[in-house]
């Protein structure tokens, strides 16, 4: 009967998403092997990415991508997260119905231009005004963490506005009748109530940080090196992949894949635990 | 005393912080908008990449995102279905929830080489079916989640009533629950349509780019957030002006569908 | 009390919900008489709704909870069922197409007036345009509201107002000719002129079905039903005559019930 058949094949389109995940890390472990092989755990410290001559073998070592990956999303949420915070609380406890509907829609607005406009308007725009203040290049470590953290911004801001609305009305009220200021109602009844959802955006927008692409590629200049500075420009995990990927052969994939392995096997365990905080119990 | 003055320094960082938001959005869209509009010419939208258009860019990125729909949308709502309607409470259901969020934060670019050794690297090339399938395993998570919130919001007497006249699970989900979810799960599939339609890193390795007009997805297929991408970097100014034109009409179709998305959840409520 | 009066019977049923350790109903015996309207009262959680959605297995929408005992629903043909032994989804359907249910909250389904009423007409396989449009408005008549909805028969039922709306899913569940019709509250959620309305509604249908109320509204049940049962902690304290139990009821639970001491 008709009803079966829609159960079935609704159960197999849940599943696909397993299968998915599984292939995922399936295919990026095999295409790794080669490099896995040759480089062991040493190839998270190595800093050298030189490709023979014949382009067949070299020295591949994934350090600095994973440097600059870590770097800019760190300068990323250090930017993005007090100013999310900040826009959370101003749509939910300042503005009034109004205006919050507009800035809202704003906000949302931000996040749905695609990433690639982001390193457009990054690198022909944002990029000079960096240079001219604080010296550099224009693209680099700081630039791509400034634009990176505009980008995470509304999607944080998002989240946390709709934790902190989840606080029961009474809950507020009761706090201030008692006299207590805006603020402290915000920092004493709200922030507490809404932790595990706001935590969990922070460390929700972290796992967007690290896998972003375009834009990053606009504007972190794509150099291996460590950068010295923070406007030096430096790469990440997914610059490398964007740039190099097309070209590779052989071992130099293999290391590719390697790269795209740990970036999708931490991902995995940063958005895990993000749930973790907004589920408030262990995770499964 | 001090305690007032902590209110008001809060508050004021926090108006702050919107109007930096907002600024920055306006900022952006502004840009855009200048180098946009002064870069578009008649021959942007009748020529092809070739000669120094779009044309063949937009309906190429239009019919990945448009087959890629087709494949995410009744995948992902299937999935949906089963996780409110049959597996709602089993242990089964929360794992898949959690797995297909999982799903929904991945890099892209990590897709992006998965669906290259999958689809490319055996077929020996870059082909339009290896980005469409990209496209529509970043869009099949956000379907599912869409779905299966929308579908949790319909409250149970209803389906409860459907039982009561005798009907069959499957036609009271399709019938009553589905319809009764249909405009939160449209703009879902809209919001996600607009999403998917601005991607490039899915898309670098798997359809790549093409100068020329085609509509054979058997090889390199054209695209427009791939182009932008390329010729942001070519060093000639049609070059750049051409990105820029194409940057700006991505912008504005994106953020139409997105407006659009939102707006029929008010009129319609 | 004859068993040729009958439409239902409850024997020595007991119910407990899923993952529940004590039962949620003790071993009820209740006949529900037929062409007759059978009210059960009773304080919150005595177990008035879950027996109400025990008669048409609704239950069974959420796995894991236990019957013991019979519930017979003895049909036209003069056959007797224990609904508590079907399994299959066919009987089960055949079921509720017999036993109907109208709940607390009014439920429109998010189509036409029309295509509601037809809804479960459609499913029993009735597939004929002026077939329909015959026995929809027959019940929307049996409902009382054809007048009013007579000329917006394809406009959304959403539009109607709640006491309207209640009157619908009454017509919707009336197409379908049902034995026994369950409501739950049905009256709770309205106003006081829908609440007039629909009560006088529920009394016209006894010609045609036989009715179990669950209300909490006293004063409603004495107003309309021949019957009552009232049930306390999970189990039937008392069942009688109506005039018997507000007027001179043998246990003095029910009196100290019925007469506001306490629920």
């Amino acid at each position: 009967m008709g009803g079966k058949l829609f159960r079935n094949f609704s159960f197999f389109s849940a599943t696909l998403s397993f299968f998915l995940l599984v292939g995922i890390f399936a295919i990026l472990f095999t295409y790794a092997q080669e490099s896995m092989h040759e480089f062991g755990f040493d190839f998270l410290f190595n800093g050298t990415w030189e490709a023979d001559e014949d382009d067949e073998g070299g020295i591949f070592g994934g350090f600095i991508p994973i440097i600059g990956t870590l770097l800019s999303t760190i300068i990323a949420m250090v930017i993005a997260t007090p100013l999310a915070m900040g826009i959370a609380i101003f749509l939910t406890e300042i503005a009034s119905e109004a205006i919050a509907k507009p800035v809202s829609i704003a906000i949302e607005l931000l996040a749905a231009i695609p990433s690639i406009i982001y390193g457009m308007w990054g690198l022909f725009y944002f990029a000079p005004i960096v240079q001219s203040t604080v010296g550099g290049n224009g693209v680099g470590l700081l630039t791509a963490g400034i634009v990176l953290a505009i980008m995470i911004i509304p999607f944080m801001a998002a989240i946390t506005r709709d934790s902190m609305n989840t606080t029961p009305l009474v809950l507020k009220e009761s706090a201030y009748a008692m006299g207590a200021t805006k603020f402290e109602v915000i920092k004493d009844v709200i922030m507490p109530y809404s932790k595990g959802g706001i935590i969990g955006s922070i460390i929700l927008a972290l796992g967007r940080a690290l896998g972003e692409t375009m834009a990053v590629a606009f504007l972190i200049g794509s150099v291996m090196s460590i950068p010295r500075n923070i406007t030096d420009p430096t790469t990440s995990i997914p610059v490398l992949l964007a740039n190099n990927f097309a070209e590779a052969q052989d071992l130099e994939m293999s290391s590719m894949y390697y790269l795209a392995l740990i970036l999708f096997v931490v991902s995995f365990f940063i958005i895990t635990i993000a749930k973790f905080y907004f589920l408030g119990r262990k995770v499964k | 005393m001090n305690r007032l003055l902590l209110n008001k320094i809060i508050l004021i960082l926090s108006t702050l912080s919107a109007v930096i938001g907002i600024g920055f959005l306006f900022w952006i869209l502004a840009t855009l908008s200048y180098k946009g509009i002064t870069s578009i010419h008649w021959s942007t939208f009748t020529h092809d990449l070739v000669e120094g258009g779009i044309r063949n860019l937009l309906v190429g990125q239009f019919t990945m995102a448009v087959l890629a729909s087709a494949l995410a949308v009744p995948v992902g709502m299937m999935a949906g279905i089963y996780l409110r309607e049959y597996g709602h409470g089993s242990k089964l259901a929360s794992i898949i929830r959690n797995l297909s969020d999982v799903m929904m934060s991945a890099p892209s670019i990590v897709i992006g080489v998965f669906v290259f050794a999958l689809l490319v690297d055996p077929f020996g090339g870059y082909n339009g079916y290896a980005g469409i399938v990209a496209l529509s395993i970043m869009m099949i998570p956000i379907i599912i989640s869409t779905t299966d919130n929308m579908l949790a919001l319909v409250p149970k007497e209803l389906r409860e009533a459907g039982i009561a006249l005798g009907g069959s699970k499957h036609k009271i989900i399709l019938q009553i629950v589905v319809k009764a979810a249909k405009v939160g799960i449209t703009t879902g599939v809209l919001l996600s349509f607009a999403r998917i339609i601005g991607e490039t890193a899915p898309l670098l390795f798997t359809s790549a780019n093409n100068q020329f007009f085609t509509m054979d997805l058997t090889g390199q297929f054209p695209s427009l957030t791939v182009s932008i991408y390329n010729l942001a970097t070519y060093p000639d100014e049609a070059s750049r002006e051409l990105a820029w034109a194409a940057s700006f009409i991505l912008t504005m179709i994106v953020l139409c569908i997105n407006l659009i998305g939102r707006y029929a959840i008010r009129n319609k409520k | 009390m004859a068993k040729e009066n009958l439409v239902m019977e409850i024997k020595d049923f007991s119910f407990t919900y899923a993952g529940a350790e004590k039962p949620s109903l003790k071993k009820i015996n209740l006949p529900i008489e037929e062409n007759k309207i059978t009210a059960m009262i009773g304080p919150s959680g005595c177990g008035k709704s879950t027996l109400l959605r025990a008669m048409n297995r609704i239950h069974d929408l959420y796995p894991g909870n236990k019957y013991e005992g019979k519930i017979n629903l003895y049909k036209a043909d003069g056959s007797k069922q224990n609904i508590l032994d079907i399994k299959k989804e066919n009987d089960f359907i055949k079921l509720r197409q017999e036993v109907g249910m109208i709940f607390q909250k009014p439920t429109p389904f998010p189509m036409s007036i029309f295509d509601n009423v037809a809804y479960g007409l459609r499913l029993s396989g009735i597939k004929n345009k002026t077939e329909l449009q015959g026995l929809v408005e027959k019940a929307l008549k049996g409902a009382a509201i054809w007048d009013e909805t007579k000329d917006r028969l394809n406009e959304s039922a959403l539009g109607m107002s709640g006491g309207q709306q209640q009157r619908l899913c009454i017509a919707r569940a009336v197409a379908l000719k049902p034995r026994v019709l369950l409501f739950d509250e049905p009256t709770s959620a309205l106003d006081p002129i829908s609440t007039g309305a629909i009560e006088e509604l529920i009394a016209e249908l006894k010609e045609e079905v036989s009715v179990v109320i669950v209300t909490h509204n006293m004063q409603q049940a004495s107003r309309l039903s021949d019957y009552t049962a009232f049930m306390y902690l999970g189990d039937l304290a008392e069942y009688d005559k109506t005039e018997k139990i507000f007027l001179n009821p043998t246990q003095k639970l029910t009196e100290d019930y019925i007469t506001g001491r306490f629920g």
